[in-house]
C-alpha cells in the first residue's frame, strides 16, 4: 500500500519543474467533458493527452475539461486554442488520435486536418 | 456509461458548474445489506424545489446551448437497472445531495471503475474546488481530501501528472484495500 509520506519526495522532485501547466501563454487543449462526451470515450483521450505530453516533456500545453460543446453527434470533441485565441476543433475522439495530435499538431505545428470538424460539416 | 467512476465524473460537473468550492465524495459498501450507497454532497448554489422536482427528466437542464440534460437521468437508470434508486436533496444557495444506491450483487449492477483517474482529471482541471473522497466497506475506511493535502504538502501541484499519477495509484489502491473481495470486479 502506497503511503502519503511518499508524496513528499515527489513534490520535492516537482518543485523544480515547471508546472505541467503553468504556462499561462501557451497552448491550451479543452476537451469537451459533458456526458455526451465522457459517454463516447472523453475520459481515456484526456489521459491520453496528459500522457503524451509528459512522455514528451511538454510543460507549456495545458489540459483542461469543459461541458458540452453543442454537437454531442460529434464527441468526443477537443479544441486546441493557440496563445493568439485561433482554434482547431478534432472530432470523434480517440485515444490514438490524441497522441498522433500531439506528435503532429502540439510538436510540429502541422494540424491534423483529417480529424478536424471541418471533415464532418 | 460502463462504470460509475463515469458517472461520478459527470455529475460533479454539475457540482462545479453550481459555484461548488467544497464537494464531499462517500462510497460505501454493505456487504450486508447488500448495498453500494455513493454520495455526493456540495456546497453549490442548490436548487429551487421547481427545478428539484423536475431534474430527472431528461428534458430539462440550465444549460442554454440545449433543450435536454442526460446526466441525471442515465444515473439513475443505471440504479434502477440494478435494483436501487437514486434520490437527490438540494437546498438553495446551501448545496446539493445525490445518492445513489446499488444492489451489489445484482447482474446489472454495473462496475465501479476508475475512480481514481475520475478524481485526479476533475483535480488537473479545477483548481478551486475541494474534493473529499471516503471510501467505507463495514469496518475498513480510505479517506482522500485535497485540503488536507495542500495543507501538509505546501505548493503541491495537482497539475503535475507525476503527483495526479500518484494520487491516481494511491486511490485504486485504497478502493483495492477497501472494495476488494466484497465488489466482485475488485479482487
Amino acid at each position: 500500500m502506497k503511503s502519503i509520506e511518499e508524496l513528499e519526495a515527489i513534490r520535492k522532485k516537482t518543485l523544480d519543474e515547471i508546472s505541467l501547466r503553468s504556462n499561462k501563454d501557451g497552448v491550451r487543449i479543452v476537451v469537451g467533458m459533458a456526458t455526451c462526451g465522457i459517454a463516447a470515450g472523453a475520459r481515456p483521450v484526456m489521459t491520453t493527452f496528459l500522457e503524451e505530453l509528459k512522455k514528451r516533456g511538454i510543460s507549456n500545453v495545458s489540459v483542461t475539461m469543459t461541458g458540452c460543446i453543442g454537437v454531442c453527434r460529434l464527441e468526443p470533441i477537443v479544441d486546441v486554442i493557440h496563445p493568439d485565441g485561433s482554434k482547431v476543433t478534432y472530432v470523434k475522439m480517440n485515444p490514438e488520435k490524441a497522441a498522433q495530435i500531439v506528435a503532429e499538431h502540439i510538436v510540429n505545428g502541422r494540424v491534423c486536418t483529417k480529424y478536424t470538424i471541418e471533415q464532418e460539416l | 456509461m460502463q462504470d460509475i467512476s463515469l458517472h461520478l465524473l459527470d455529475i460533479i460537473q454539475n457540482s462545479i458548474s453550481a459555484n461548488s468550492t467544497l464537494i464531499n465524495i462517500s462510497i460505501n459498501a454493505d456487504k450486508f445489506n447488500n448495498t453500494l450507497k455513493i454520495i455526493i454532497a456540495d456546497n453549490g448554489r442548490g436548487m429551487s424545489e421547481e427545478l428539484l422536482n423536475q431534474v430527472r427528466s431528461p428534458f430539462i437542464t440550465t444549460r442554454k446551448s440545449r433543450r435536454f440534460g442526460l446526466g441525471i437521468p442515465l444515473f439513475e437508470d443505471s440504479t434502477v437497472f440494478s435494483g436501487g434508486s437514486l434520490t437527490i436533496n438540494s437546498q438553495l444557495n446551501l448545496g446539493t445531495i445525490v445518492e445513489a444506491i446499488y444492489k451489489i450483487d445484482h447482474i446489472d449492477r454495473i462496475p465501479l471503475g476508475d475512480i481514481g483517474n475520475t478524481i485526479t482529471l476533475l483535480l488537473s482541471s479545477e483548481d478551486n474546488v475541494e474534493i473529499s473522497l471516503k471510501l467505507i466497506c463495514n469496518e475498513k475506511v480510505f479517506e482522500f481530501d485535497t485540503f488536507k493535502i495542500k495543507r501538509d504538502f505546501n505548493d503541491i501541484s495537482f497539475k503535475n501528472i507525476e503527483v495526479i499519477n500518484w494520487i491516481q495509484g494511491y486511490i485504486n489502491e485504497g478502493s483495492k484495500m477497501v472494495f476488494g473481495g466484497v465488489l466482485n470486479e475488485i479482487n
